[in-house]
């Protein structure tokens, strides 16, 4: 009996931190929204954090587009062979790329890179007072802190994934032309013939949700991070699992809002 | 008579006081850190909290400002609920205070001339360039030349750390001043400049101050009064000049630095 009840007070205990945090977070994420929102805006942070999270996650993403692309051309091409759809190839390619592939694969790549940063510089602020030294001098942190790194990656982010887009066709046509036998003229018009506007859009739209995500998950468990370099480690590292969870569980749920119909 | 009113310090020589706390407590878990503290400072007054390491001196500080909400008790600012108060009012009422942080706190990401203008460009919207020889003057007050203003933090000493964070504590002409633990980490003589910059300052700007410090030496030298904190509550204050005749076993512990008396020390073998 005593075991049953110690097992039902475990799972309770684990119900009631799982929605503290879950509180927590929304909250967190509705102060940092509005303080996206409403004034001030510091223009030269919002720049600054657009070239650190978008500009600099561009050779990373672009190469990780580029090789996804070239085996995505060879393993659909392998695998249409059995049942004598090889001709599908660049149309598979190009819907798999900017629906799904582009966006998770840069948002993967970017909650690793940018995720970590952001959480290890916040964290780090966190610890050594620099936060309370803002509040002090009259500057509101999540203004300071967090609105910039929001929007800078939820702006950059689909145009990473345009980017990341363009060079993961451009690999799988690599492919396609050096390798699969297909000639240059035939695999564009296949690749542009079935693609639809539809197709990038939503691919977009998820960049974006996705750079909110990451952004949103760094800043939050940099600014909750306690107890010196320990505590900036277990932030950082937090920040990108929860940001990578949160992101591949996010696209599922707008994979539906696109594309079921009821 | 209620515990508050019996506690209640003495009646302030210079009037109203400029912060008055009224039986604030807070704890942290089951750890109680305040446990009803009552303390007014007037205005113009230094008051310098002592108490030993972990005795809730920082947190006594962080509760006036905000960045902890005590469980209990009141805390005023010009009679004004340091508390409860929010937005605009809260932004104007931290406005008045300017802060040296034990660690300095210093924006790594800034140079040391942006982290001396930060209050006047970021809180009050001063253009950089009128605000850079602003810095560059704050810095001169408290011993540094021009050279300093384009360093990085990263690039100064503990004792320049001290007196940029000192520098930027005074730059916005703040009515009120917070000192945590100035002295920490430095050598005697560098401890003794930054108690001869700060006590300047605080002369200059007419501000009220309160400190906090385990360093006797940096009491004596800042404060006009001393408070002594221990239990989670002020258990004796008076003027500077009469903490060597306190009557008081804890504080004539702690001034004399005696592992023996009513202080115990917990030390695991």
């Amino acid at each position: 009996m005593d075991s049953v009840l110690g097992f039902l007070a475990a799972i309770g205990r684990t119900t009631l931190a799982f929605l503290a945090v879950a509180g927590r977070l929304s909250l967190f994420a509705a102060h940092g929204v509005a303080a996206c929102l409403t004034p001030p805006l510091y223009g030269r942070l919002l720049l600054r954090q657009m070239v650190s999270i978008g500009y600099f996650s561009l050779p990373v993403v672009g190469l990780t587009a580029l090789f996804t692309g070239m085996v995505l051309a060879l393993q659909i091409f392998l695998g249409s062979a059995r049942f004598n759809a090889e001709s599908a190839v660049a149309s598979i390619v190009v819907i798999g790329i900017t629906r799904e592939l582009g966006p998770v694969i840069a948002g993967l790549m970017v909650a690793g890179r940018v995720g970590a940063a952001i959480a290890a510089e916040i964290g780090t602020m966190r610890v050594t007072e620099q936060i309370d030294a803002l509040t002090t001098l009259s500057t509101n942190p999540f203004r300071y802190l967090v609105a910039p790194r929001i929007l800078a990656a939820a702006i950059t982010l689909p145009f990473l994934v345009l980017i990341g887009d363009a060079i993961g066709v451009f690999g799988a046509f690599l492919v396609g032309t050096l390798k699969l036998g297909f000639t240059s003229q035939s695999y564009l018009s296949s690749t542009l013939d079935f693609m639809e506007i539809q197709d990038v859009v939503s691919g977009l739209v998820k960049a974006a949700v996705f750079g909110f995500i990451i952004a949103l998950m760094g800043c939050y468990h940099g600014y909750h991070s306690r107890g010196g370099a320990q505590g900036v480690g277990a932030a950082a590292t937090n920040a990108v699992v929860s940001a990578s969870i949160l992101l591949l569980s996010a696209d599922y749920i707008l994979t539906e809002l696109f594309f079921v119909q009821s | 008579m209620s515990a508050v009113e019996k506690n209640a310090p003495e009646v302030m020589p210079h009037g109203t006081p400029k912060i008055r706390l009224r039986g604030v407590k807070k704890a942290f878990g089951k750890k109680v850190v305040l446990n009803g503290v009552d303390l007014d400072v007037a205005k113009g007054e230094s008051v310098v909290v002592i108490g030993s390491s972990g005795s809730g001196k920082s947190v006594l500080l962080k509760c006036i400002l905000g960045l902890v909400k005590p469980d209990a008790g009141t805390i005023e600012v010009d009679g004004i609920d340091a508390i409860k108060v929010r937005g605009r009012e809260r932004d104007a009422l931290l406005a008045k205070f300017g802060m040296l942080f034990q660690s300095a706190a210093l924006f790594d990401s800034l140079r040391v001339w942006e982290n001396v203008a930060f209050g006047l460009v970021e809180g009050r919207g001063m253009p950089r360039a009128q605000a850079k020889p602003i810095a560059v003057e704050n810095l001169a007050k408290v011993g540094l030349g021009p050279d300093v203003a384009m360093l990085w933090p990263a690039e100064l000493s503990g004792g320049m750390k001290k007196r940029v964070g000192l520098a930027r504590a005074i730059a916005t002409h703040p009515e009120i001043l917070f000192f945590d633990e100035p002295t920490t980490g430095l050598d005697p003589i560098m401890s003794d400049v930054i108690n001869d910059l700060i006590a300047a300052r605080v002369r200059d700007l007419g501000a009220t101050g309160i400190s906090i410090t385990h360093d006797m030496a940096s009491a004596r030298k800042i404060g006009d009064r001393v408070a002594m904190l221990h239990g989670g509550r002020i258990i004796w204050q008076g003027p500077v000049s009469q903490i060597d005749r306190s009557g008081n076993a804890h504080v004539e512990q702690f001034i004399h630095g005696r592992a023996e008396g009513p202080i115990k020390v917990e030390v695991t073998q």
